[in-house]
């Protein structure tokens, strides 16, 4: 291990240190930008099989940096970026994310005719927005990191500009975005105006004084903030826009969605209620309570009547947002970790359930409607075997990481005295046997239809079927290995603990 | 050799062996799938045989136990236990124990196996490498969940053979075999889930009560033998666990998901379910919902609640399966009717009756399996369950007649079966406790003979009238070689019941004991309180 390096954030060198891996992967971006400009012939070619690999090296490069900022200790505390477990977490999570979508997104560009190299540059570009967001210690960092990532997402969304679900999705989650961007910055200016800083650790002292003098600014501004990350996270009531933008996007970039850009919208959470404004948990947990709550049963319920699988997995995350929400309220007592670790099998299961879906699609059609899968765990055994193992553990049945994330989740929230939500949240899972059960049925218990001529399922590259293995099998170490990350997830969330007496991080387990 | 029976390491290797050998069966394709699930079947079955004779009655072995943090070393009536640690942080373990009770479902289990494979020989022709390595996944789950003595460890296999039950019943089964496959599914995922949540109550009262975060089934029962937990407590987590645990045997009205997922599984399906994973919803009962919650269970309402179920069970599956056209339906019912007989005679709380109640699981884990295997080679003949296609078999299939009817007199109870013995000691039990209970039970003997003998007739001693009944092949090698053993297991049981009694002695009279004290707690605690007859749960 590396010995510990002492960071004082009041100076500018020191930055550099505190955010190599974004500085990596930012230059890397550039980089593998004008490779792809000068490999290629002119304008119209498809980009070159190098570019998703240079992408994804960049992505193991921002890696290294990553856990090289375990070694460094931050001594001042007040700087705009955190440099903490947590971060470095959060960071691979989001790394991970990257990569999965760049591998499952292999097969799909080509097929698709849009294989340009500024996909891959734009999704390392949204890696470094949520990298920042975990990062930032300051809700201005927080905004810009919000706008690096979502702009770099609007695009992505509508990158495949002949389809004009691609288009509408893009529209719809621009618009939106823009709207919940707006909240959001509402939200910090009221905040600002409560606590004379943007400073999350400014703040978060002054929370309990601002609240005995009857501040409705600041409850104003922070049920704002909550209002623009619930869109984020696509909390019911504020997810109107995600089954359209999820539907209509590239898959490849649904599954960085619902995967990367989630999880950082709720690092962002974490760091804004969790550590900065837990002085005022008992206010913002009344409306965390009713947002994991309606999202938990409604989200799960409109599951139940998808015909689209795509649409389904949407519906799917959205509820999981709803289990990470109670995390969250719970993260007074482990929630934090047992956050950050459902998080991580989160990742790996629904990254890899969208790598499912564009295996089975063709080139004339994403081939994700139920009918489409009857027989398909016949036909491709081994892509059966893992989207069973991905289904199972979202539905969060023994033998996957789900079981334990879940189990986690529950722990905390009773740990907690959140009993309404743990029973909420086990009917919830019941609901959702069904639709993930379906989806088994009809893999392998249903006759296939005959194909239409020239529908049949692409042939899939081999480094799509590496990574939708890759998942499967983390999906399944993470159950019977749980100590490990376990153990990681609790130290990681300990980090986060504020300097301010009153935190509500002094007591996680 | 003994160190291997000696340690669990023997239970290890039951546990664990059927899941290499599923992957062996995958990867020996569809050709050779069906001879590597038999060799594993023998050997999984000639493994666990010596524990009939390495099992020492008074055996038991310690195991570690949070007291305030402190780790001390108690002796528990378990043996081959291990205790490792899986997920210390939460006070998970590896945690492997067995008594005389779990033996005798590990080994109805192990023997079930490789009889099975030989059933679904010929009767299973289309991806024969997925069936047998369901079938063998399917074993692992089944033999975990009867030694597992952590409660997390146990849901984990308690939920996880559903999974190859569910592929056995969705992809091999009849007709309308998806929809079987998702009620059963679907039904006793309901109930697992509720009983996690009742686990993960008493995780935080242990955790709260010893300072160490435990799953220790040894730790869970601390906390009622301490009186650590309000009566109410202990009957709202008892619900929790008995739901699960109803939903399984079943106890009616919960049995709705049987008679499908009997009639549309496969052979193979059926045998295992009626065979042994219904005697998991009763092992639950003896295993966990009695000794972890003593008062709930010996409580008014749940006895009164138990017998009437029991019984009504009993009677109302008995006519419902008079009058079944199908005759696998009616297999199916006898179960529900059987199993009554094991609710009865678990809450007699004498040990009479809880040896009856673990003797008819045995029983009718030998007969019911057996009446499946006949049923499936009728099919394989004549592609039929409906009663009124056969006839006069005893003339055109004498040998097949001959065993069906002697498995029809074995799931009746004649005297001399293991039925007779198993399903008289419930009896005496019950009597001995709740009189009138017993009486109305016993007609249930009578329906047995009222349900099963025209089914008898009409199959086997009715004119040989359909041309299609006459063409057939009489039992061949195979079919009487997985036949054999259960014969003479039934006969043996019902003729020396001893060698079965003595093992399982000890465990029984230990719960039995236990029963009768709590019953006894509880009277008193409702006296005191002035109304035994409202007393609260």
């Amino acid at each position: 291990m590396l010995a510990e390096r002492a960071l004082d954030l009041s100076r500018q060198s020191d930055y550099l240190w505190a955010l190599l891996p974004e500085i990596v992967l930012s230059l890397w971006g550039m980089l593998v930008l004008m490779v792809d400009v000068f490999q290629k012939g002119n304008r119209s070619e498809p980009s070159r099989p190098i570019i998703p690999w240079l992408a994804v090296a960049g992505l193991v490069a921002a890696g290294i940096a990553n856990a090289y900022l375990l070694g460094f200790q931050d001594t001042s505390g007040a700087g705009l970026v955190a440099v903490d477990r947590f971060r470095v977490f959060a960071n691979f999570i989001f790394l991970l994310s990257g990569a999965l979508a760049i591998f499952v997104s292999m097969a799909y560009l080509d097929r698709r005719g849009i294989n340009r190299g500024e996909f891959h540059v734009l999704v390392l570009y949204a890696v470094v927005g949520m990298m920042l967001m975990a990062a930032s210690r300051d809700l201005m960092l927080m905004f810009i990191a919000l706008e690096v990532m979502s702009v770099s997402i609007y695009v992505l969304v509508g990158f495949d500009r002949m389809d004009p679900r691609s288009s509408e999705g893009a529209l719809k989650y621009f618009l939106l975005g823009a709207f919940s961007s707006a909240f959001f910055l509402y939200g910090i200016a009221l905040t600002f105006g409560a606590a004379g800083s943007t400073n999350l650790s400014v703040i978060g002292p002054t929370v309990a004084g601002a609240l005995q003098d009857g501040n409705l600014m600041l409850l104003a501004g922070a049920a704002l903030l909550m209002v623009g990350l619930g869109f984020k996270v696509a909390a019911v009531p504020f997810h109107v826009w995600t089954p359209d933008a999820y539907d209509g996007a590239p898959t490849p970039v649904t599954a960085l969605m619902s995967t990367g850009v989630k999880a950082a919208a709720f690092a962002a959470f974490i760091r804004v209620f969790g550590v900065a404004f837990s002085g005022m948990y008992e206010y913002w947990s009344q409306i965390g309570f009713w947002l994991a709550a309606l999202t938990m049963v409604v989200a799960n319920l409109i599951a139940l009547t998808q015909g689209s699988l795509k649409r389904m997995l949407a519906y799917s995350s959205i509820a999981h947002a709803g289990y990470l929400l109670v995390a969250l309220l719970s993260a007074q007592t482990g929630g934090a970790a047992a956050f950050l670790f459902y998080l991580l099998v989160y990742t790996l299961m629904t990254a890899g359930a969208f790598g499912v879906l564009i295996a089975n699609g063709s080139g004339v059609s994403e081939r994700v409607t139920l009918e489409d899968y009857a027989g398909f765990g016949w036909r491709h055994p081994l892509l059966g075997a893992a989207f069973s193992v991905f289904l199972l553990s979202l539905a969060g049945f023994p033998l996957t990481g789900g079981f334990i994330g879940k189990l986690y989740i529950l722990r905390a929230a009773l740990e907690s005295g959140l009993q309404p939500l743990a029973v909420i949240l086990v009917m919830a899972s019941l609901v959702s046997y069904f639709y993930y059960l379906r989806v088994i049925v009809v893999m392998y218990m249903q006759p296939a239809r005959a194909e239409a001529a020239g529908a049949e399922p692409a042939r899939v590259p081999a480094a799509t079927r590496f990574a939708i293995g890759a998942a499967a099998a983390a999906v399944l170490v993470v159950f019977f290995m749980a100590s490990w990350p376990l153990g990681w997830a609790r130290e990681s969330a300990a980090s986060l603990t504020p300097r301010t007496e009153t935190g509500l991080f002094g007591v996680n387990r | 050799m003994q160190a291997f029976y000696d340690s669990h390491w023997v239970l290890t290797f039951l546990i664990f062996f059927p899941l290499a050998g599923a992957a062996a069966a995958f990867l020996a394709g569809d050709r050779g799938a069906r001879q590597v699930a038999l060799w594993v079947g023998i050997v999984e079955f000639l493994v666990s045989l010596p524990l009939f004779w390495t099992f020492d009655r008074t055996g038991s072995c310690p195991q570690p136990t949070v007291r305030g943090g402190m780790s001390e070393q108690v002796s528990q009536a378990m043996q081959n236990c291990v205790a490792a640690p899986w997920i210390p942080e939460w006070g998970v373990h590896y945690r492997l124990g067995m008594d005389g009770i779990s033996l005798f479902m590990v080994l109805l289990t192990t023997l079930l196996l490789p009889l099975m494979v030989l059933g679904s020989w010929t009767y299973i022709r289309e991806r024969q490498k997925w069936f047998y390595a369901m079938l063998l996944a399917l074993t692992t789950g089944v033999v975990g969940v009867f030694v597992a003595l952590d409660m997390l460890l146990f849901y984990v296999f308690w939920e996880i053979m559903l999974i190859p039950m569910y592929f056995l019943i969705g992809i091999w089964g009849g007709r309308e075999r998806i929809y079987a496959a998702v009620k059963f599914f679907l039904y006793t995922t309901v109930g697992s889930l509720l009983m996690l949540v009742a686990i993960l109550y008493l995780f935080f009262k242990a955790q709260a009560l010893f300072g160490t975060p435990t799953f220790s089934y040894f730790d869970f029962q601390q906390l009622a033998a301490g009186n650590l937990l309000s009566l109410r407590e202990q009957g709202l987590l008892f619900l929790g666990f008995a739901l699960a645990f109803a939903i399984k045997v079943p106890v009616f009205p919960f049995h709705t998901w049987l008679p499908h997922a009997h009639v549309q599984a496969p052979t193979a399906g059926s045998v295992i379910l009626a065979g042994v994973l219904l005697k998991m919803g009763t092992y639950g009962f003896i295993r966990f919902a009695l000794p972890l919650f003593p008062l709930a269970a010996a409580s008014d309402t749940t006895i009164r609640l138990a017998l009437v179920l029991g019984i009504v069970g009993i009677i109302y599956a008995a006519m419902v399966a008079a009058v079944q056209p199908n005759a696998k339906k009616l297999v199916a019912y006898t179960s529900v009717a059987h199993l009554g007989f094991v609710i009865l005679g678990i809450f007699a709380f004498n040990l009479q009756g809880l040896q009856g109640a673990l003797l008819v699981m045995i029983g009718h884990g030998l007969s019911t399996p057996m009446l499946f295997f006949l049923l499936g080679m009728l099919y394989e003949r004549r592609h039929s369950y409906e009663i009124e296609d056969f006839g006069g078999m005893a003339a055109s299939i004498p040998v097949f007649a001959t065993v069906l009817v002697f498995a029809a007199m074995a799931s009746i109870a004649l005297p001399g079966t293991a039925g007779f013995v198993s399903e008289f000691l419930v009896l005496v039990g019950t009597f001995r406790s709740y009189p009138i209970a017993a009486l109305i039970a016993a007609t249930g003997v009578i329906f047995a003979a009222f349900y099963m003998l025209p089914m008898v007739q009409q199959t086997v001693f009715n004119a040989l009238r359909s041309p299609a009944n006459r063409d057939i092949p009489d039992l061949n090698g195979r079919e009487i070689a997985l036949l054999a053993p259960l014969v003479a297991l039934i006969l043996l049981i019902g003729v020396y019941p001893k060698p079965f009694l003595d093992r399982m002695d000890p465990a029984a009279r230990r719960l039995a004991d236990g029963m009768e004290n709590a019953r006894a707690t509880y009277v008193a605690m409702s006296a005191s309180m002035g109304n035994v007859a409202s007393a609260p749960r």
